[in-house]
């Protein structure tokens, strides 16, 4: 495919099904924290939003030993998890989603919660006013309003989880079809005598998946323009 | 019927509002920071009043002692905002349609259709709201929060942000409003024009709480209201019916209780009712019948009250047959002239002193 050998589409694959997962996953899970970031005071706000952006400030490593640690065979949350409902973290392409959806959450959060900030919390009172129970104007108003947020901050986190390198590493290794992503398939390449030609294809792949992902956000951006009624008609 | 009976604390600002209404256009009037808005939230279930009630018709809306109190989507209390608010990610159709659909079929009384021509929306239909002009977005939030089929309209300053022309024009759609749909309206307002041609009783509100209640003539005439009211606009209603048009000056005669007046075309029919205002200072004296001057009213009457303020001007409360009208001059001409209490004087009224804001249809 492509030109590409059996090994390149595999690790492309696997790439792509990992970055995706992570960012499908955490979604929610940012809209509902951004908008608990954006429009509620409570106690220990300040410290969900330092937890929050922790991924961002810390070395990834440290992030990687930490779900190691927490989310591994023995760990409390991993072998809760593995007992419960079967669902094992360690070792697996899922640990490397976990992974990317923590080293991207920060940035996802952050971008849905300034476009939440943005909107006119005065229109969510007149859609009220007209009948509209608060969840219904949630799903109505606020959504869509905060639509450029949302798209922009699942590009980033996406665009992280693609790159993300040191935590995957030191969490679930580096396991040739595994959790051997793009990144991690370089890296080895580099480190293996007679590697460097391997590495340079698989970066060229990297250029032109960023310049993908590049055009599909600048696409999205001015189609979500439209339907925020940006456009000049 | 609006029945408010309301305290409420907001920082610093407290509310007391208690008034009962039951007409087409009640006038929620006073100056920026009198509380008015305060009152309209309370009513739509935006801010909750500490204690008391509010309640139209039947219905309860708020009601402290009882630990009533609707959520806003329960109220069917529509409201227009005065910056319009129109959801930017939806055309004027999808706008229109919001509440309306969030309705039980069996309760949706008032047309799309009907709305849709009453206010001039057809074309619009399909634009966006930021292409709108600002009266269109008024015309287009008025619209929305009928369809959403409201027990009373309320309309905070909605003239507020428009040109004059504009303003004109939203003041006939509401006139056609009332008229045609019947649906009760609270009217916010600090203009003494608007609050004059539209409401029929006006609730006066002066730092936080409701100073009188009445009849819109009554309130609008009463000296001791001008320091809430404002001296500078301050004047009289007079209501009346259409006598005649004369064509050929464009002009039009309009009869009252005591007289007739004589003002700038005005597009109604013979007999119809047309409530006219008149500022006080607008208004002249002369003790004999003038003779060469260019004002077209000179109307006869007595004298009935004088205003005791001190000051270079005074307030004249005059009685043309039964209908009441003040005056303002200053106190060198009511000293020169000698005008007391009781005396026959003639009232002076310029006819281009009338526009299109103080002469309305009622």
């Amino acid at each position: 495919m492509l030109g590409l050998s059996p090994d390149e589409v595999g690790i492309l694959a696997l790439s792509l099904r990992v970055a995706l997962v992570s960012v499908i996953v955490s979604l929610p899970l940012a809209i509902l924290v951004a908008y608990g970031l954006a429009r509620f005071s409570f106690p220990g706000k300040t410290l969900v939003d330092a937890i929050v952006h922790l991924p961002l400030v810390l070395p990834p490593v440290v992030v990687g030993f930490a779900l190691l640690v927490l989310f591994g065979k023995r760990g409390p949350i991993g072998s809760a998890l593995d007992e419960w409902f079967g669902i094992v973290f360690a070792f697996r392409w899922t640990g490397a989603a976990l992974a990317s959806s923590i080293m991207g959450f920060p940035l996802m959060v952050r971008a849905i919660r300034l476009s939440l900030e943005a909107i006119d919390q005065r229109l969510e009172v007149a859609a009220r006013t007209l009948g509209g129970s608060r969840s219904w104007v949630f799903a109505s108003v606020t959504l869509p309003l905060a639509l450029p947020g949302i798209v922009t901050g699942t590009l980033l986190s996406f665009a992280r989880g693609l790159g993300e390198f040191g935590a995957t590493i030191t969490f679930v290794s580096n396991i040739p079809g595994e959790t051997q992503t793009l990144p991690l398939a370089i890296y080895t390449f580099t480190q293996a005598p007679g590697g460097d030609a391997q590495a340079l294809r698989l970066s060229v792949i990297a250029v032109v998946l960023s310049v993908v992902a590049l055009a599909v956000s600048e696409w999205l951006t001015r189609r979500t323009a439209r339907i925020q009624g940006d456009d000049r008609r | 019927m609006i029945d408010v009976d309301i305290e409420q604390q907001l920082g610093a600002f407290h509310l007391t509002a208690r008034f009962a209404a039951d007409a087409p256009i009640v006038g929620l009037f006073g100056r920026s920071g009198a509380g008015k808005t305060s009152v309209i939230n309370a009513i739509a279930g935006i801010a909750k009043p500490l204690r008391g009630h509010i309640r139209i018709n039947d219905v309860f809306l708020f009601d402290a002692a009882r630990s009533i109190d609707l959520p806003p989507e329960q109220r069917r209390v529509g409201y227009v905002f005065q910056d319009a608010l129109l959801f930017p990610h939806m055309d004027v159709e999808s706008n229109l349609l919001y509440g309306q659909r969030l309705r039980e079929p069996e309760d949706r009384v008032i047309d799309e259709a009907r709305v849709i021509e009453l206010l001039g929306l057809k074309p619009l239909l399909q634009r966006r709201p930021r292409t709108l002009s600002g009266g269109e977005k008024q015309r287009v939030a008025i619209g929305r929060a009928l369809l959403a089929q409201p027990r009373i309209l309320l309309m905070d300053e909605p003239l507020a942000a428009l040109d004059i022309p504009r303003k004109s024009e939203i003041l006939d759609y509401i006139e056609r409003l009332r008229d045609e749909l019947g649906i009760p309206i609270v009217y916010v307002s600090h203009s003494v024009a608007e609050i004059s041609r539209l409401a029929d009783i006006v609730v006066v509100l002066s730092d936080g709480k409701a100073l009188a209640v009445g009849e819109v003539d009554e309130i609008m005439g009463r000296l001791d209201l001008r320091p809430a009211t404002g001296r500078y606009e301050a004047g009289s209603l007079l209501e009346t019916r259409v006598a005649a048009h004369d064509i050929a000056d464009q002009l039009t005669r309009l009869s009252f209780e005591g007289g007739e007046l004589v003002v700038p075309h005005l597009n109604a029919a013979i007999g119809e009712r047309v409530r006219a205002r008149i500022r006080a200072r607008d208004v002249s004296l002369a003790t004999e019948r003038p003779t060469g001057i260019s004002i077209l009213n000179v109307l006869p009457g007595r004298v009935t009250a004088i205003d005791t303020a001190t000051g270079p001007i005074v307030d004249v409360q005059l009685a043309i047959g039964s209908t009441p009208l003040g005056a303002r001059i200053t106190r060198r001409s009511l000293q020169q002239l000698g005008v007391h209490v009781g005396q026959d004087v003639y009232a002076l009224v310029k006819a281009v002193s009338f526009d299109r804001r103080s002469v309305g249809y009622a």
